[in-house]
């Protein structure tokens, strides 16, 4: 019974989910496993991710925001990848697995649409067929990643079930793959889910933390004193933090959505304001009623609009190596604003939320900090419903 | 748990197949439920399992999802399940079968939750994305007081891991007729026959077939092969079709009646 402890971080994780879900979860364990030991596998994924999406990216020392903020600041460039985002080197991962299996369908659940446009571009590049999960909400909010993912030949369902929005796109993507098991490839989007999956998306954007690591040795001759990351599912963080996981000097913290204010109940900080519960096949923190009916979550980012978290952090979070800090969604939009006009760079509201974080804590921080932010992605998605929001607030253009 | 060994003896002793209804409790509320149950057991149903309604029911196909919305949006509660279930005990001696996902168990408390279904009168309780790996702690606190429990076995489950599900089930092995959440046939899927065999390989425990079965002449082709069959959709949709709360009961009878007429095998 050794297996009860497979895929566990601490107390977290594990594999809850309907019985037909276990012989794909172990076919998919099988094969990632024969993969990760390949080098041949390794050197394809070093060359998609090179000449395609077109890593390493910069680590960007942000002069007027170090000014700002009184240390240096780096900003680690994610959102210089193609399709704009960090999700692109997990897809691409997944992408050549499903290609190793022999599996035909791609699926997969979005939220803001990065993960789906990403999934889009993966399944155009390998011939594969694209299907992707999207609450009907969210399609609403989202219209250009929507349209996006269609012009990549991939087919956006809508999901009208519960919330309309990220959770539901998920359960509906985990009911097709249970119904078409045997050509389906589900390409999960962040460290969450059952196991494997926490395990295999952390790995493929491990890329971002190995990098960071070199860069930061290369251009100050040490580590950094802190590494701050949005967390929503928390791929981007996950991936940024677990190289240095070993490295206890170097303070590793995630800022996470607190929406319209923890006091409030509406946000999507499980860590911060969650308790323990099971979501999408994993123990975790999450946001939940007292009979364990899962709450709905908000953010303005709607990447982050998510009531769960990765099992990783939830471990990192009770051990103390990590923490996790809320930021509202004003706090992140003013954050969007200000790096747009100290460094001429939009970032996405997802990231916008660990430049905020980092503008918060500057009276923690001495001249001799080096401070690391993940820019998970940029912001072209975000404009439309940034000024829509400013002008709500009177706010001159 | 006797209640449920005792309704496979007879249904084998009178030569038939052992009829399993699903009811999603408090669809369309919690007194509508209970008058459910007790029409359905006396049209004919064997065994009972009362659904809790959940907010990410990612086993369930769009007819049970659609009515577990309707339950929670009417205020449906764990605890207002298992009083309901308490009623329906003091109505009738029908086996009961809890079916829920994990969670409202953990949040309830797994030992609190096992001793509350027993004192309800709940016969078993199955829990949908619970796999063997996982079950350890919750199995034993139904062991510790004889509740029931009910594992289930897929086609796509690997030989190897029935032993795993048989091993901790006490009431009755639940086997898959196929892939996914939906889908309403005529025939048998190709297989079965030798799934069910499979199983007894491995269990004297009865195996019931769900998943897709709707009308008497598939809840007799199952019956030929295994010692039960289950409906669930079918039902689920029955009673959501009643525009009147009043017609609901009776259109209960008639369908499980009709059912039941399918256990007849010989």
């Amino acid at each position: 019974m050794a297996i009860a402890t497979k895929g566990r971080f601490g107390p977290y994780g594990g594999q809850y989910v309907p019985e037909v879900l276990m012989a794909v979860l172990n076919e998919l364990e099988e094969a990632y496993e024969a993969a990760r030991g390949d080098p041949d596998f390794q050197k394809e994924l070093d060359y998609y991710l090179r000449e395609y999406a077109g890593r390493p990216s910069g680590l960007y020392l942000a002069e007027a925001l170090s000014r700002e903020v009184g240390c240096k600041v780096y900003l680690k460039r994610e959102d210089l990848n193609h399709t704009g985002a960090h999700k692109i080197n997990n897809c691409l991962g997944q992408g050549l697995l499903a290609r190793r299996m022999g599996k035909r369908r791609f699926i997969a659940e979005t939220g803001a649409g990065q993960h789906g446009v990403a999934t889009a571009t993966v399944a155009a590049l390998f011939d594969m067929d694209g299907i992707v999960y999207m609450g009907e909400e969210d399609i609403r909010r989202q219209q250009l990643n929507c349209f996006r993912m269609q012009l990549l030949g991939t087919q956006v369902v809508p999901v009208t079930s519960g919330s309309r929005t990220l959770k539901d796109a998920i359960n509906e993507a985990i009911r097709d793959w249970m119904t078409n098991v045997e050509d389906t490839f589900y390409c999960f989007g962040s460290v969450c889910g059952p196991h494997p999956y926490p395990t295999i998306v952390r790995d493929f954007q491990t890329v971002i933390g190995i990098e960071t690591r070199e860069q930061c040795l290369e251009k100050e001759g040490r580590l950094p004193t802190r590494i701050v990351a949005c967390v929503g599912g928390g791929s981007n963080a996950i991936g940024i933090f677990y190289p240095f996981i070993e490295d206890t000097e170097v303070e590793l913290i995630g800022a996470e959505a607190a929406g319209y204010g923890i006091e409030t109940g509406k946000h999507a900080a499980p860590l911060v304001a969650g308790s323990f519960g099971i979501l999408h096949g994993a123990g975790e923190y999450l946001l939940q009623d007292e009979d364990g009916q899962v709450r709905e979550a908000h953010s303005v980012a709607a990447g982050l609009d998510y009531p769960g978290v990765g099992p990783e952090h939830c471990w990192l979070k009770d051990t103390g190596r990590a923490r996790y800090e809320p930021i509202t969604d004003q706090e992140a939009i003013d954050a969007f604003c200000e790096l747009a006009r100290l460094e001429g760079i939009i970032p996405a509201l997802e990231s916008a939320h660990a430049i905020a974080q980092v503008l918060k804590m500057k009276d923690e921080l001495g001249p001799d900090d080096i401070v690391v932010i993940n820019l998970s992605g940029r912001g072209d998605k975000d404009v439309n419903e940034v000024e829509a929001i400013l002008e709500t607030q009177g706010v001159a253009k | 748990m006797r209640r449920i060994t005792a309704v496979f003896e007879t249904a084998r002793a009178e030569g038939r197949g052992v009829l399993v209804i699903y009811v999603c409790a408090g669809d369309p509320n919690l007194e509508a439920t209970e008058d459910i149950v007790v029409a359905a057991a006396e049209a004919g149903a064997d065994i009972v399992e009362l659904g809790i309604p959940y907010s990410d029911p990612i086993a369930d196909g769009p007819v049970i999802q659609a009515a577990g919305q309707r339950a929670l949006k009417v205020g449906t509660k764990v605890a207002g399940v298992l009083d309901t279930a308490a009623r329906i005990r003091e109505r009738c001696d029908v086996p009961l079968v809890i079916m829920t996902c994990y969670n409202p168990i953990l949040q309830f408390g797994q030992e609190a939750f096992a001793e509350w279904a027993v004192q309800a009168g709940v016969d078993a309780v199955l829990v949908s994305d619970l796999p063997p790996e996982e079950s350890d702690e919750w199995v034993a606190h139904c062991e510790a007081r004889d509740l029931g429990t009910v594992f289930l076995v897929a086609p796509t489950t690997r030989p190897e891991r029935i032993p795993e599900a048989t091993q901790r089930t006490s009431a009755f092995v639940y086997a898959v007729s196929r892939p996914g959440t939906t889908g309403e046939r005529d025939d048998l899927p190709k297989g079965l026959p030798e799934l069910v065999e499979n199983i007894r390989e491995h269990t004297e425990r009865p195996v019931v077939i769900g998943f897709g079965i709707s009308t008497p002449e598939q809840v007799r082709a199952v019956c030929r092969v295994a010692d039960g069959a289950v409906v669930g959709s079918a039902m689920v949709r029955v009673i959501a079709e009643q525009t009147d709360e009043g017609a609901i009961v009776p259109a209960v009878g008639r369908f499980v009646g009709h059912l039941a007429e399918g256990t007849k095998t010989e």
